[in-house]
C-alpha cells in the first residue's frame, strides 16, 4: 500500500483551505489585542504620563502596521465566525415547543418524557442568522462609540 | 466539440512500483459519459488491469469517489463533457493509503464509524409486538438530512484535518452521531458524547467546511461537528460547574 | 494452504445486503453462541440493495388484509409462486418492517406519527412502506449500522467467493480470494446462506449494478443445486435510456402518466383499464410491471414510440404533481433525471424504456431458505422460494429479503448446531480451487478479451431472451452461448498482480454470467407457452395442464443444462385470470 504523503504546501492548494488557515493564524492577532487592550488599561491606571507613553508607543509606525494586519485578521475571524454560528445552532421559529417530545412515544404505550425541542416551524435561512449577527455587532459598536464619543 | 477526451489517470501496483505513476488514455468525449465510463471504456478496450472500484452508476452506493481535477467527487456522478477539451486527471482520493490504481484502503473509516455507536440505542424493552414509534414528519425531518450519507469518503478526502491527523474521527462519522441523536427513537446521545467529547471527536475539527462542500448528498457533515461541539463545551461547562449527580 | 483453512465458522453468510444483513442479525439475536460470518465482494453497504427506490409492501393500513396481500401476489405471479410460502411471506412482513423501524429506518410518515403507506404496481390496496424514494438506502444503512451492534459478527469486506465446498452433499465452507491481497484463503463452516443477489448483468440494459452477476446462483448450480424458474425475467417499464438508471413505480403511484409519442396514455388500449385523471389501484399506470414492459413493444410495434440515440422510448409525465410533491415523495427521481438527463420532471417529460430489473427464478429453496445440498441455504434475489412466480409486484423484493433472510437465517443456525468438521476431502476440493485460481492468473492462455465476450453474452440474452421470445430465438442464443463457453477457457489475463486484482474477478463473474445465461435459455425453450414475464410468440397462451410447474436446471456433469419440473403448490387460490382495470 502506498501511504500518500501530504505536502507542505497543501494550504495553497484551495482558496478554502487558505481561509481556514488564515483564521487559525487569526487567533494569535485576537490575543495580541486582548494584550494590547490590557497594556492600555494599566497604563491609564498609572496616570497620565503613563497613558500618554502608552499613547506615543501605540502610535510608532511599527505598531500602527501591526495593528492594521491584526484588524484585518479580527475582521476575517468574525466573519468566518458569523458563517460558523449559523450552521451550529439551526434556529427555528414558529411550530411548537413540546415537552417529551424526545420520548418516543410507541403506538398505545406511553413512556416517560425527557428534554423539550421544538419541532415543526421552519428553519431560519442561514443568511438572516449571519445579517443579525451583523446587526448585532452595529448595535454594540455604536453603543461603545457613544460611550467613547460623547 | 472534439469526439475524444484524454484522461490522466493514477497508475499504482504495489510491489512493481513504488510510487504512483500517472498514464495517459484517449476516450471518446460523449455528451452523457461520465468520468466513469471513460474509465470503463479504457478498461475494455484499452488496459484491462487498471483497478477502481465501482457499482450501481446512480450515485447512490458510494464506491466510484475519486479525486477528479483534484476535486473528491462520484465519478459516476461527473461528466467528462465538464472538463472538456481536457485534460482530465483522475487520482485515489487523497488521505487515504492507495492500494492499487484508483482503489484505496477505508479500513480506517470501517474501523471509526462503530465508535459512533451509529444504531439505535434505548435501555427499555419495547418490542415490535408494541407497534411502531411514532414519529411526526417534522420528528422526522430533524435528522433526515444527516441519514442521508452513503459513507462514500469524499469528505474524508477533503479534510484536511483527517490528513493530518488520521487519529480525527473525521465529518461522516460525526454526521451519522448528530443523526442518531436527532432521532426521536434514540436514547443514545450520552453515550456518543463520550466518545466525541474526547480529542480525536469533534475538537478535531477547526472548521474547514470542505466535508459540506464537497458532499454529494447535501449532508452536511460541518454542521454537525458545530451542533456536536456546542453539545460537547456544555457537556464540559456542566462537569466543571456541578456534580455529577445533578446534571 | 492445503494444512487447513484460515478460517472456521459456523454460519457463514455471502453477500451482505438486506438479506444476508437481516440473516446475521437473526442468528446473532437468537443463538450469540454461534460464531457468524459475512462474506461479501463489496463493503455491505455498497450492496445494490441500495438502489431500492419505491418501496417494501406490508400489509397494515386499515382495511388491508393478508388475504388480500397475497391474493395480489399470486395473481401478480400468474400463479406460478408457491403459495404455502407467499403466505408466510405476508404473514411475516408487517413484522420485519416494523423491526427496521424499531432499528431507526427512517420511513416516511402520516402527519400523527405513523407508517405511511404508497400505492403500488398490481397491489389492490395501499400497503408499500417507504423512505421518501430511497427506500433500499435507508433499509441497507439502517440494518448495516444495526449489524455493527453486533461485534460478534465477523466481517471479510471485499472477499469474491470462487467455490462452494460440497462433500457427501453436505456444504462445508468456500474457497475465497481476499481482493485487497489476492490471497486465496479457505473459510470453513456448518452451514452457508447464499444472499449475494441477482445477475441482472448478463443482459446489455439493465437497473442492475455491476456487481449484480448472478455469483451465488452459479456457486449453488456448480455445486449441484438446482436452479428454479430461471426463464422469468423482469423488465422494469421504466428506466433512463443508456444509464439504465431505474426511475422508480413510485412515480406512477403517486400519479404520473405514461405517453406514447402522441401525449397518448396508451396502456388503455391493452386491456389495463381506462385512464382516469388520479391513480386507480390495479389499473393503467399501475399495472404489473409485465403488462405494461409488453405494452411498450408493442406500441414500437405500431410505430408509436419515440426514438432517440439509444432506441425507442416513451414518456413518463409527472409534470402535473407539481414540485412540492415531487420534492417531499420522490426527491431521488428528480435529482437523477438532473444529473443524468438534465432534465427536470417538474417541467420537463421524462424519457423511459424497459430494463431488466430482476431474476424471478434464483437457488432452488424450501421455505426456511433451505436447498436440496445439505446446510447450504439461500434467501433475497439469489433465492427462489418461490414468492414471486413468473412476474414478481413491486415493492415484495425487499421484505422478501427481509422475512427469508431472517428464516435462513435462523434455519442455518439450526442446522449448524447439529453439523459435524469437514471431511478430509473438502480440503483437497479447496486445493484444486486454488491451483484453478493460480493457472487464471498464468500468461499463455490465449487471446479472448473478457469485454468482448460478455458484450456477446449480453446482446444474445437480449436478441434471444428479451420481453419476447420465440423457440427460434432460444434455440440461436443457446449456441452462440455454447460457442462463448468455448472461448471463455481462452481468456487471457493481462493483469498477473495480486493486490485489487479486477480484472481476475470480471473473469470469474463473466464464468459466472454465462452459466446463468445458460440456465435461462434451457429452462425458456422448455417452457412452451406465455406466462407472467415469459411470453413466447410461438406458444401465446398459458397453460396450466402442461405448465403450472417450476422448471429446476441442473448442472450434468458435462457442464450441460438439465431442465426438471415441480409442481406449484396452492393452497387456497385456484388459477385463474389475471384482470387488471376492469
Amino acid at each position: 500500500m502506498y501511504r500518500q504523503p501530504v505536502s507542505r504546501l497543501w494550504w495553497l492548494k484551495k482558496r478554502t483551505y487558505f481561509v481556514f488557515v488564515m483564521r487559525e493564524l487569526s487567533c494569535i492577532f485576537v490575543a495580541w489585542f486582548a494584550v494590547f487592550l490590557m497594556v492600555m488599561v494599566f497604563a491609564i491606571g498609572r496616570g497620565e504620563a503613563s497613558y500618554q507613553r502608552f499613547m506615543d508607543w501605540a502610535a510608532s509606525p511599527v505598531v500602527v502596521a501591526i495593528n492594521i494586519v491584526a484588524l484585518a485578521f479580527l475582521v476575517l475571524h468574525t466573519m468566518t465566525w458569523f458563517v460558523l454560528t449559523a450552521h451550529a445552532t439551526p434556529i427555528r421559529v414558529g411550530g411548537r415547543r413540546v415537552l417529551a417530545m424526545r420520548e418516543a412515544r410507541v403506538a398505545g404505550r406511553i413512556v416517560p418524557a425527557a428534554t423539550a425541542v421544538r419541532v415543526g416551524g421552519r428553519q431560519v435561512p442561514a443568511a438572516m442568522v449571519i445579517a443579525s449577527q451583523y446587526a448585532g455587532l452595529v448595535v454594540v459598536s455604536a453603543f461603545i462609540a457613544w460611550l467613547v464619543l460623547r | 466539440m472534439a469526439d475524444s477526451i484524454r484522461m490522466q489517470v493514477t497508475r499504482y501496483t504495489p510491489g512493481p512500483d513504488s510510487v504512483p505513476t500517472v498514464a495517459e488514455y484517449d476516450v471518446p468525449l460523449r455528451k452523457d459519459w461520465a468520468v466513469l465510463d471513460g474509465l470503463n471504456y479504457i478498461k475494455d478496450h484499452v488496459d484491462s488491469s487498471l483497478s477502481y472500484r465501482w457499482s450501481c452508476r446512480m450515485g447512490i452506493c458510494g464506491s466510484c469517489g475519486m479525486n477528479v481535477e483534484g476535486e473528491p467527487k462520484l465519478t459516476c456522478a461527473t461528466f467528462l463533457t465538464d472538463y472538456a477539451p481536457g485534460p482530465v486527471r483522475v487520482e485515489p482520493l487523497s488521505n487515504f493509503p492507495i492500494v492499487r490504481d484508483l482503489v484505496v484502503d477505508i479500513e480506517d473509516f470501517m474501523e471509526k464509524l462503530p465508535r459512533v455507536k451509529p444504531w439505535i440505542i434505548r435501555d427499555d424493552d419495547v418490542t415490535v409486538i408494541d407497534g411502531e414509534y411514532l414519529q411526526t414528519p417534522e420528528e422526522l425531518a430533524e435528522y433526515k438530512q444527516f441519514s442521508n450519507c452513503i459513507n462514500c469518503m469524499l469528505c474524508y478526502a477533503a479534510c484536511p484535518i483527517y490528513g493530518l491527523e488520521p487519529d480525527f474521527i473525521g465529518p461522516a462519522a460525526i454526521a451519522l452521531a448528530e443523526r442518531y441523536d436527532l432521532d426521536s427513537r434514540d436514547r443514545g446521545q450520552r453515550e456518543r458524547l463520550d466518545v466525541l467529547i474526547e480529542k480525536e471527536g469533534v475538537w478535531g475539527c477547526t472548521f474547514v467546511g470542505e466535508c459540506t462542500t464537497v458532499c454529494p448528498k447535501h449532508v452536511d457533515p460541518a454542521g454537525a461537528i458545530q451542533r456536536y461541539k456546542l453539545k460537547a463545551a456544555k457537556e464540559n461547562l456542566m462537569t466543571f460547574l456541578l456534580p455529577r449527580a445533578a446534571r | 494452504m492445503s494444512e487447513g483453512a484460515t478460517a472456521a465458522h459456523d454460519v457463514l453468510l455471502v453477500g451482505g445486503g438486506a438479506a444476508g444483513l437481516r440473516a446475521a442479525i437473526a442468528i446473532a439475536e437468537t443463538n450469540p453462541s454461534l460464531s457468524v460470518a459475512v462474506v461479501s465482494k463489496v463493503y455491505p453497504m455498497r450492496s445494490h440493495t441500495v438502489s431500492a427506490e419505491g418501496g417494501a409492501a406490508g400489509a397494515i393500513a386499515e382495511g388491508d388484509t393478508l388475504d388480500e396481500h397475497a391474493y395480489d401476489t399470486i395473481s401478480g405471479s400468474d400463479w406460478l409462486c408457491d403459495q404455502d410460502a407467499v403466505e408466510a411471506f405476508v404473514q411475516e412482513a408487517p413484522r420485519e418492517l416494523l423491526q427496521l423501524e424499531h432499528w431507526g429506518c427512517p420511513w416516511s410518515r402520516e402527519p400523527d406519527g405513523r407508517i405511511a403507506v404508497r400505492a403500488f404496481g398490481g397491489m389492490k390496496n395501499m400497503r408499500t412502506w417507504f423512505a421518501a424514494d430511497k427506500t433500499g438506502f435507508h433499509m441497507l444503512h439502517s440494518l448495516f449500522q444495526t449489524s455493527l451492534k453486533y461485534t460478534d459478527i465477523t466481517r471479510y469486506d471485499e472477499w469474491f467467493v470462487t467455490r462452494l465446498l460440497v462433500d457427501d452433499g453436505r456444504v462445508h465452507g468456500v474457497v475465497a480470494i481476499e481482493l485487497m491481497s489476492g490471497r486465496i484463503e479457505v473459510i470453513t463452516a456448518k452451514s452457508v446462506v447464499l444472499c449475494n443477489g441477482g445477475s441482472g448483468k448478463v443482459f446489455p440494459f439493465t437497473t442492475n449494478a455491476n456487481i449484480c452477476t448472478g455469483d451465488g446462483m452459479a456457486l449453488a448450480y456448480r455445486a449441484g443445486a438446482p436452479l428454479k424458474d430461471m426463464e422469468f425475467v423482469q423488465y422494469h417499464p421504466t428506466g433512463l435510456p443508456f444509464t439504465g438508471i431505474l426511475i422508480t413505480e413510485a412515480t406512477r403511484a403517486e400519479g404520473g402518466w405514461l405517453l406514447n409519442k402522441d401525449g397518448y396514455r396508451y396502456l388503455q388500449d391493452y386491456d389495463l383499464g381506462k385512464p382516469e385523471p388520479t391513480p386507480v389501484l390495479r389499473s393503467m399506470e399501475l399495472g404489473p410491471r409485465d403488462r405494461l414492459s409488453q405494452a411498450f413493444v408493442h406500441e414500437v410495434e405500431k410505430g408509436r414510440t419515440i426514438e432517440s440515440p439509444y432506441g425507442p422510448i416513451v414518456h413518463l409525465d409527472l409534470r402535473h404533481l407539481g414540485a412540492k410533491l415531487i420534492d417531499t415523495k420522490l426527491p431521488m427521481v428528480r435529482e437523477l433525471c438532473m444529473q443524468y438527463e438534465r432534465i427536470d420532471p417538474v417541467t420537463e417529460l421524462i424519457p423511459v424504456r424497459p430494463v431488466v430489473h430482476y431474476m424471478m427464478g434464483g437457488v432452488h429453496t424450501d421455505i426456511n431458505g433451505a436447498t436440496p445440498i445439505d446446510g447450504l441455504f439461500a434467501a433475497g434475489e439469489t433465492a427462489c422460494v418461490t414468492i414471486n412466480g413468473a412476474n414478481r409486484l413491486g415493492s415484495n423484493s425487499l421484505p422478501e429479503c427481509l422475512v427469508f433472510g431472517a428464516r435462513a437465517g435462523r434455519a442455518a443456525a439450526e442446522y449448524a448446531t447439529s453439523a459435524k468438521q469437514p471431511s478430509p476431502a473438502v480440503m483437497r476440493q479447496a486445493d484444486d480451487e486454488v491451483r484453478r485460481l493460480e493457472q487464471m492468473r498464468s500468461p499463455d492462455r490465449g487471446h479472448e478479451q473478457i469485454a468482448d465476450i460478455r458484450e456477446e453474452m449480453q446482446s444474445t440474452m437480449e436478441d434471444s431472451a428479451g420481453i419476447f421470445r420465440s423457440g427460434d430465438s432460444l434455440a440461436k442464443g443457446v449456441d452462440q452461448l455454447a460457442e462463448l463457453q468455448q472461448r471463455l477457457d481462452r481468456i487471457q489475463l493481462y493483469d498477473q498482480t495480486s493486490a485489487f486484482n479486477t480484472e481476475l474477478v470480471a473473469a470469474l463473474e463473466l464464468a459466472n454470467m454465462l452459466d446463468i445465461a445458460e440456465t435461462i435459455l434451457h429452462s425458456a425453450v422448455q417452457r412452451e407457452e406465455s406466462r407472467g414475464a415469459h411470453q413466447r410468440t410461438d406458444f401465446t397462451t398459458r397453460d396450466d395442464t402442461r405448465f403450472l410447474n417450476h422448471a429446476l436446471a441442473y448442472r450434468d456433469s458435462d457442464g450441460s443444462v438439465r431442465i426438471e419440473r415441480l409442481p406449484v403448490t396452492i393452497t387456497r387460490w385456484p388459477p385463474g385470470e389475471r384482470v387488471y382495470g376492469r
